[in-house]
C-alpha cells in the first residue's frame, strides 16, 4: 500500500474535495491507502464487547498519538472525552449567540412596531415600555436557540450524512444494540494497517477488520 | 442484603448468582442507600433493543387494531365538527351569550396543560440528574406534542374568522395593521408555538439514535436474508401476508432517512449530549412560562375569580399535575399488555410519578385554598361573591358540582398515595390518575365558566350548556390525541434506547470500582 494522497492544491479544489466525501456525484479525494484489488480503505475497525474494554482500549490509542480515529458506542460512554483526549464542544457558544441576537431583534420588533409602525394608547402606557415586550422576547430568544442546538449539533457533527464507509460494514451494525467500535482512520498521518490491527488486538478487541470506502 | 447493581454486574461477570435483591421487582425499600434498579431482572443491552424495537417490528396485535379504529373514529368527529363549526360559525357551540370563552378554551387551557409533563420529564429531570426519567420521557415526549396538537386547535377555531389567523403573526399587510404586543393573548401564540417546536426538536434529538437502530436492525434481517413482508391482523385473528411487500426495505429507507446518517461516533455523541444540555436547559423555563403566560390571559382581566396574581405558579403546578396524570394513564396499561415492557418501567418509575401527582396535588390545593383565603382577607366583595356565589355554595351556586368534583378529584384523591401499598399499586395509580384528568378538566372549567357566567352586570347573566357540537369537538380531540399516541406507539421506539442503555450498570467504563468512578 502506497501513500497516493494529492500535494495540497487550490482551495476551490480542497472545497469541491470535501463536497466529494458528502455529496454523490463530485470528485472524491483520492484514497491514502488502497487495498491489492485497487479500492480504497477508509480504515481498520475493531469490536468490543463492554463499555470497559473499549474504554481503556481508547486511551491506549489516545496515548499512541493517533489523531483521526473514532470510538463508537450505542450511548455515550460516561468520561470518554477524557479517555479519547478530545476538547470540549463549541456548541455553547454557537447556541448562546443565536439566542441573544433572536432575543434582541425580538425586543427590537416589538419596540418598532408598538412605538414606531403602529403606535396604539394601550392602557395609556408609554408606547416604547420595555416591561410588556419581555414574554416575547424570551421566547424569540428561546426559539432560535433550541434551532441552533440541534442543527448546529448536526452540522458540526457533518450530518446530515446518507453514506459512510462504516455503515456499509455488516459487523458495524451491532454498534446501535450492543457493541462497541474503535475505527483508525487510514487518513490519520501514522496509519498503517498492521501496525494498527496489532494495537487493537493488544487492546482486547475480539474481532477487526478492514474497512473499505466501496462507494 | 447486596446492591442489586453489583448483584447485576457480578452476573455479567460471570459470578454471583442471578437471585434478586429485594428490590427485583422494582419497588423502593425502606433503606435509602439502596436504589432499586432502573431496568429488572437481569436485561442486557440487547435485551433492550429487543423489547422497544421488536415490538414496533412485529405485526400489530388485534388490540392495537381496535384502539385505533376506536380512537380514529373519534378522530374523524373532529374533522366533521371542526368544518362545521368554520362553515356555519361559533355560534354552533354553547357559547352565544356573554361566556365567551366556554368548552373551547377550556378545552385548549386543559390540553396544553397535559403538554407540560414531557417537557418537564426531559428538561427538568434531565438537569435535576433524575435516571428514572429515562424510561418514560420518550413515550411522555411524544404524547406532549399530541396535546400541543390538540390545544392548538381550539384557540385557532373559536376565533371565529379562521382565515383571519395570519393577522397574529407581525406580518405586513395593506392595511398596515399590526399585532399589539401588549396582548397577553398574542404572548400566548408566541409562547405555544415556540413550545410546540422547541419540544418537536427536542423529541426529535432525541430519537435520532434509536430510529438509526430501528435503521440498522433492518439492514442486518436484509443482508441475512430474514427480511419481514407485511402481515396484517385480520379481525378474525389470522394474519394475512403480503409478500410482495418488503417491510425491512421500507424501514431501512424511513429510518435511515430520519436518522440522518447518525453512526454513534463519540464525538458526535459529546456535542449531542451538549445539545441535550442546552436544550433542556432553555426548556426548563420555557415550559415554566408557557403555562405563566397562559395565567397571564386570565390573570391580567379585570374579572374576579381571574384578577389574581397566584395564577402564573398555580397553573403551572396544575399543569404538571394534570401532565403527570395523563403519563401515567397512557403508560399503565401500555405496561400490562406490551411484552416485558414492565422490565422497563418499573414499580420504581410508577412509584415516582405516584410523588409527583401527590406533590403537584397538594400545590394546587394550597392554590385553592389560598385563592380562597384571599378572597375573603382582600375584602373585595366581588371576588368573594365569585367564590361562595358562583363557586362553592350548592345553596347559590347553579355550577357547584364543577368546583367540588375538582376539589374531590384533584385535592382528595391524590392523598391515597400516602399510603406505600396505594401507590405501588398500578390499579390504584390508574384510577387516581384517571380522577386527576377528569378533576383538570373541571379546573379549567370552574375558572372560565364560573367567572364569566356572572360578571358585571347582572343584564348579562347567562348559563352556559354545552350543544352536542361542543361536546363531539372535545371527543374529537381526544380521539385525535389517541390515534397520535396509537401511531406513535406501532411505528417509534417507545423507549429511549440509548438513554436507558447508558443508566443501566453494565454501562459504567468502570465496573469494578463502584459509584461510577471519576
Amino acid at each position: 500500500m502506497a501513500d497516493t494522497r494529492n500535494k495540497p492544491g487550490s482551495w476551490t479544489r480542497d472545497i469541491a474535495m470535501m463536497m466529494g466525501t458528502y455529496i454523490p456525484g463530485f470528485a472524491k479525494p483520492p484514497a491514502r491507502f488502497v487495498t491489492e484489488d485497487g479500492r480504497a480503505v477508509h480504515g481498520v475497525l475493531a469490536e468490543f464487547k463492554t463499555p470497559a474494554e473499549v474504554y481503556h482500549a481508547a486511551e491506549k490509542v489516545r496515548d499512541k498519538g493517533y489523531k483521526r480515529w473514532d470510538l463508537y458506542s450505542p450511548f455515550p460512554i460516561h468520561g470518554i472525552e477524557g479517555a479519547m483526549g478530545f476538547k470540549r464542544t463549541k456548541l455553547p457558544l454557537l447556541v448562546a449567540a443565536i439566542g441573544f441576537t433572536g432575543a434582541g431583534l425580538g425586543l427590537l420588533l416589538q419596540y418598532w412596531v408598538s412605538a414606531v409602525a403602529y403606535p396604539l394608547v394601550v392602557q395609556g402606557k408609554p408606547y416604547g415600555a420595555w416591561e410588556p415586550f419581555v414574554p416575547i422576547m424570551f421566547e424569540l430568544g428561546v426559539l432560535p436557540s433550541a434551532f441552533a442546538a440541534l442543527f448546529g449539533m448536526l452540522a458540526l457533527n457533518g450530518l446530515p450524512r446518507f453514506h459512510h464507509p462504516l455503515l456499509g460494514q455488516k459487523s458495524f451494525w451491532r454498534v446501535s444494540d450492543d457493541r462497541f467500535f474503535i475505527c483508525i482512520e487510514a487518513e490519520d498521518t501514522k496509519f498503517d494497517a498492521q501496525e494498527v490491527r496489532t494495537l487493537l488486538e493488544s487492546a482486547g478487541s475480539t474481532n477487526v477488520e478492514l474497512v473499505e470506502d466501496d462507494a | 442484603m447486596k446492591d442489586p447493581d453489583q448483584i447485576n454486574t457480578e452476573r455479567l461477570a460471570g459470578m454471583g448468582t442471578v437471585a434478586l435483591a429485594q428490590t427485583g421487582d422494582g419497588t423502593l425499600i425502606e433503606d435509602p442507600a439502596i436504589e432499586a434498579p432502573l431496568v429488572i431482572n437481569d436485561r442486557e443491552f440487547a435485551d433492550v433493543t429487543e423489547t422497544v424495537c421488536g415490538y414496533a417490528e412485529k405485526p400489530a396485535p388485534l388490540w392495537w387494531y381496535a384502539a385505533l379504529t376506536a380512537a380514529s373514529g373519534a378522530a374523524l368527529m373532529a374533522m366533521i365538527f371542526i368544518p362545521y363549526l368554520i362553515i356555519t360559525g361559533v355560534g354552533v357551540w354553547g357559547l352565544n351569550n356573554q361566556v365567551d370563552w366556554a368548552w373551547d378554551i377550556t378545552n385548549f387551557v386543559f390540553w396544553i396543560g397535559i403538554g407540560h409533563a414531557g417537557t418537564l420529564i426531559s428538561a427538568v429531570l434531565c438537569l435535576l440528574k433524575q435516571k428514572w426519567r429515562t424510561a418514560v420521557n420518550r413515550s411522555a415526549e411524544a404524547m406532549t406534542i399530541f396535546a400541543v396538537v390538540c390545544a392548538g386547535i381550539f384557540p385557532g377555531i373559536h376565533i371565529g374568522r379562521v382565515w383571519m389567523a395570519w393577522m397574529l403573526a407581525p406580518l405586513p399587510n395593506y392595511n398596515a395593521i399590526w399585532p399589539n404586543f401588549r396582548s397577553p393573548l398574542l404572548w400566548d401564540v408566541f409562547a405555544v408555538s415556540t413550545y410546540a417546536t422547541v419540544s418537536l426538536l427536542f423529541w426529535y434529538m432525541g430519537m435520532i439514535p434509536d430510529l438509526a437502530t430501528l435503521r440498522d436492525r433492518a439492514q442486518r434481517r436484509i443482508a441475512e436474508g430474514k427480511a419481514m413482508h407485511l402481515r396484517l391482523m385480520l379481525p378474525t385473528g389470522k394474519p394475512l401476508d403480503i409478500k410482495f411487500i418488503n417491510m425491512d426495505k421500507i424501514r431501512a429507507f424511513g429510518y435511515g432517512l430520519f436518522s440522518i446518517g447518525w453512526r454513534f461516533s463519540s464525538r458526535h455523541w459529546h456535542r449531542y449530549e451538549a445539545a441535550y444540555l442546552i436544550l433542556a436547559g432553555i426548556a426548563t423555563p420555557l415550559v415554566l412560562s408557557v403555562h405563566s403566560i397562559v395565567s397571564f390571559d386570565f390573570a391580567t382581566s379585570v374579572l374576579p375569580g381571574w384578577h389574581t396574581t397566584i395564577f402564573p405558579p398555580y397553573f403551572v403546578a396544575g399543569a404538571i399535575f394534570g401532565g403527570f396524570a395523563m403519563v401515567l394513564l397512557l403508560l399503565v396499561p401500555l405496561r400490562v399488555v406490551l411484552p416485558n415492557f414492565s422490565d422497563l418501567l418499573t414499580l420504581r418509575h410508577l412509584e415516582n410519578m405516584a410523588k409527583i401527582l401527590l406533590v403537584t396535588g397538594m400545590m394546587v390545593g394550597f392554590a385553592y385554598a389560598m385563592e380562597f383565603f384571599i378572597a375573603w382577607y382582600g375584602g373585595n366583595e366581588y371576588e368573594w361573591s365569585v367564590f361562595i356565589n358562583n363557586r362553592a355554595n350548592p345553596a347559590e351556586a347553579p355550577y357547584w358540582w364543577s368546583y367540588w368534583i375538582m376539589i374531590s378529584c384533584n385535592v382528595i384523591s391524590p392523598q391515597l398515595f400516602w399510603f406505600r401499598k396505594l401507590r405501588q399499586n398500578p390499579t390504584v395509580i390508574w384510577i387516581v390518575a384517571l380522577a386527576v384528568t377528569i378533576g383538570m378538566w373541571f379546573e379549567r372549567f370552574t375558572i372560565i365558566v364560573t367567572s364569566l357566567h356572572r360578571a358585571w352586570l347582572p343584564g348579562e347573566w347567562h348559563m352556559f350548556w354545552p350543544t352536542w357540537v361542543d361536546i363531539l369537538t372535545f371527543v374529537g380531540s381526544c380521539g385525535i390525541f389517541l390515534t397520535l399516541f396509537m401511531l406513535f406507539t406501532k411505528f417509534l421506539p417507545m423507549f429511549a434506547m440509548a438513554e436507558l442503555k447508558a443508566v443501566m450498570p453494565q454501562a459504567s467504563p468502570h465496573p469494578h470500582d463502584e459509584e461510577g468512578g471519576h
